[in-house]
């Protein structure tokens, strides 16, 4: 049994009562909503008679469904449309604010929670999406619900939830050249399995985490569940708070940000803390990682062969063989000159101002390799303006990729951004599951924004070390 | 035991204590919730109708014709208890996936192991996720292969899978066995009775502004 973490105190802060299940009725101090997962819920809702009962505590915006072209109302897709006119029924029936196109705030629900400083350290986080783990970043206990919990809360304001344990990955050393947060969680689920963490939260700590910035330990704690495990999150620091102090919930209010930093800070692992396990791994042998593979713990170091399966532990080895075949890679291969079609720079796990910037110093100069579809799509309304006022759209479109209006997209090819028929994507999103992007014979290798970047320019999986002028941001 | 069925203001706690009925293998580790129900039949406002999509890329081709799927199986149509590998369920937590499941006609998921948001959301809707280890797992998807008339009866109380003459030793998750058992799986209504020591707890939190607690409504449990 873990004592003294962050997640430790945070669940204490939260307890409410122990359930008769045994399970633990925890508050909810966040509330996010998007559109695909919550109507149900709210159904459910109705049909007991029940009203939000923290509306306040709830925030709901549109990202999954939403066009990143044309964003005339009614939507073309009448399905989406459909949608959306759900939830904004149910979001301004019940008092939420919503985040919706025209107020220059919609966006990735995990990228609009942060920015606007609705996302604050020592809070718990739910929302009906498995990347409601990115929020861990900022020291929050954040994780993803189904939809009849996303009706407890809206009714409850609660989840009820078993305690887990709690697992330490050290991320020791320096990252080298061309290395990223999105190298380093590719790696930990490359060697901790995607279902290594089940049953566990992940504390990622270690000199290597604590100098990435905030949207590095976004990515990182953004991909948790990719590994198991149903949250993630770094210990709140000085560039948590230098981030905090930008948002809108404390940029005008200097007074309330010293009012509840005593309280974040109290929240912090102790220096004695007990954990269940600790996982140390060493930051400065982590190379460009990239997925050989249907699942996100099939990684390989850009120069590492692709394993055989006869060489993985038996119960890997049927999974392997099919994505080695539906991927067309051979054992022995290093992924560096696979062909690709599609360039997808997006999603809630790289779509942030920093991501953009890096890969647009990347890209400056250089051209979209001829037969390559490229694409970026911001992670919101609010990186899009923040991009085009630095001029990073003019660089994107100068190269030759199409400059999108924020969603989802081609993350999960829920609306028309998809692959088509067995085309190969580099993509800096966070699964490649067979059918992920939209078609059933796509293939997606998963990488970090400047991976991608380098992909779109050659056509193939590339070392972006091995290219001239890396330029670090 | 049938699907539960929500009413108004009523809370179901239905006691799931056993499931029989005939069995369905599908075959693999990491089985994940897109391959289960992939994103674009998410376009709905309803679960209903979810069943007939259910692992819909691995039963038809571009053509719509059908593929080799145990679900496409006439032998198994019926079945109530699926039976897969090692952390199935993996990826998204949309509930479409068990409820596409159970809505095609599946009571109980029995396998090596779940992915845990796929097992919270089979425990909401009253669907056990039972483990067992994997070799008697496979010497259970090779019965219900050979013999898709028969009945696999899960007891959830006692922890146990019992076919023709075994009786597999099973998991249920402590939590999960109680709330199955004793018909508290409802958690709306169960953490709904404490609405009080709920706003004790948001007005404890320093982060949460006094005017976010709504005031006690009429009837509110306390």
């Amino acid at each position: 049994m873990s004592e003294g973490t962050l997640y430790d105190k945070v669940w204490d802060r939260h307890k409410v009562t122990e359930l008769p299940t045994g399970q633990d009725q925890l508050f909810v101090g966040l509330h996010l909503v998007h559109e695909v997962t919550s109507p149900q819920a709210f159904g459910m809702l109705k049909e007991r008679d029940q009203e939000v009962a923290f509306p306040e505590r709830t925030h709901a915006t549109v990202d999954h469904i939403v066009p990143t072209g044309n964003r005339d109302r009614p939507y073309r897709d009448e399905a989406a449309e459909s949608m959306m006119a759900e939830l904004e029924e149910n979001v301004r029936g019940s008092g939420i604010d919503f985040s919706d196109p025209d107020s220059g705030d919609q966006g990735i629900v995990h990228v609009i929670g942060p920015e606007q400083g609705l996302t604050q350290p020592g809070m718990t986080i739910v929302c009906g999406d498995s990347h409601t783990s990115t929020h861990g970043a900022f020291g929050a206990l954040a994780f993803g619900i189904g939809t009849s919990q996303i009706r407890d809360v809206l009714a409850t304001g609660c989840v009820a939830m078993e305690k887990q344990k709690v697992r330490r990955i050290e991320v020791t050393g320096e990252l080298g050249e061309g290395v990223t947060a999105k190298d380093i969680i590719l790696t930990i689920i490359g060697k901790l399995g995607t279902d290594g963490g089940v049953g566990h939260v992940y504390e990622y700590a270690g000199e290597a985490i604590e100098k990435l910035g905030m949207e590095g330990r976004m990515s990182i704690c953004n991909m948790s569940i990719e590994g198991g495990a149903r949250a993630g999150y770094v210990n709140p620091d000085e560039t948590t708070y230098q981030w905090l102090k930008e948002t809108d919930a404390f940029a005008d209010d200097p007074e309330k940000f010293e009012r509840l930093k005593p309280y974040w800070e109290s929240v912090r692992t102790d220096e004695d803390a007990e954990y269940d396990d600790v996982v140390t791994i060493d930051g400065s042998a982590i190379e460009p990682t990239v997925t050989w593979g249907t699942t996100p713990g099939q990684t390989a170091g850009i120069t590492e062969p692709i394993p055989d399966p006869e060489d993985l532990p038996e119960e890997d080895r049927d999974t392997a063989r099919r994505a080695q075949k539906h991927m067309r890679v051979e054992p022995g291969d290093t992924m560096e000159g696979y062909d690709i079609d599609v360039a997808f720079l997006g999603s809630c796990t790289n779509a942030r101002l920093k991501d953009l910037r890096e890969a647009a110093a990347f890209v400056e100069g250089r051209e979209v390799a001829d037969d390559v579809r490229a694409m970026v799509v911001p992670g919101s309304q609010r990186v899009r303006d923040a991009a085009e006022a630095e001029g990073l759209d003019e660089i994107f479109k100068e190269a030759g990729f199409d400059w999108r209006e924020p969603g989802c997209s081609m993350c999960l090819g829920m609306n028309d951004d998809q692959l088509v028929g067995d085309e190969a994507s580099a993509s800096s999103s966070n699964r490649n599951f067979v059918g992920r992007q939209g078609s059933k014979d796509g293939r997606t290798v998963l990488m970090s924004p400047i991976m991608v970047a380098a992909a779109a320019v050659t056509g193939e999986v590339t070392d972006v070390r091995e290219m001239e002028e890396v330029a670090t941001v | 035991m049938s699907s539960p069925e929500f009413s108004a203001g009523e809370a179901p706690a239905e006691k799931v204590t056993e499931v029989t009925g005939t069995g369905i293998p599908v075959r693999g580790n990491d089985i994940d919730t897109d391959q289960i129900i992939p994103a674009r039949f998410m376009k709905v406002v309803t679960f209903d109708g979810l069943g007939q999509f259910a692992f819909f890329d691995q039963r038809f081709d571009d053509e719509d014709n059908e593929k080799d799927h145990p679900f496409n199986e006439e032998k198994y149509r019926g079945a109530n208890v699926l039976v897969v590998n090692a952390n199935f369920g993996c990826g998204s937590s949309r509930e479409h996936a068990p409820q596409a499941l159970m809505r095609w006609g599946i009571d109980a998921v029995v396998g090596e192991s779940f992915a845990e948001i796929f097992a919270g959301n089979c425990l909401a809707l009253g669907i056990p996720t039972v483990t067992a280890d994997q070799e008697a797992i496979e010497a259970l998807q090779d019965y219900v292969e050979a013999n898709p008339d028969a009945d696999v009866d899960i007891d959830v109380a006692e922890e146990t899978i019992t076919y023709d003459d075994t009786v597999i030793d099973a998991t249920v998750h402590d939590a999960q066995r109680k709330a199955l058992v004793e018909g508290v799986w409802d958690t709306t209504a169960l953490m709904g009775a404490n609405a009080e020591a709920v706003r004790e707890t948001a007005r404890s939190l320093p982060y949460v502004p006094d005017e976010h607690v709504p005031e006690p409504a009429a009837g509110d449990g306390a």
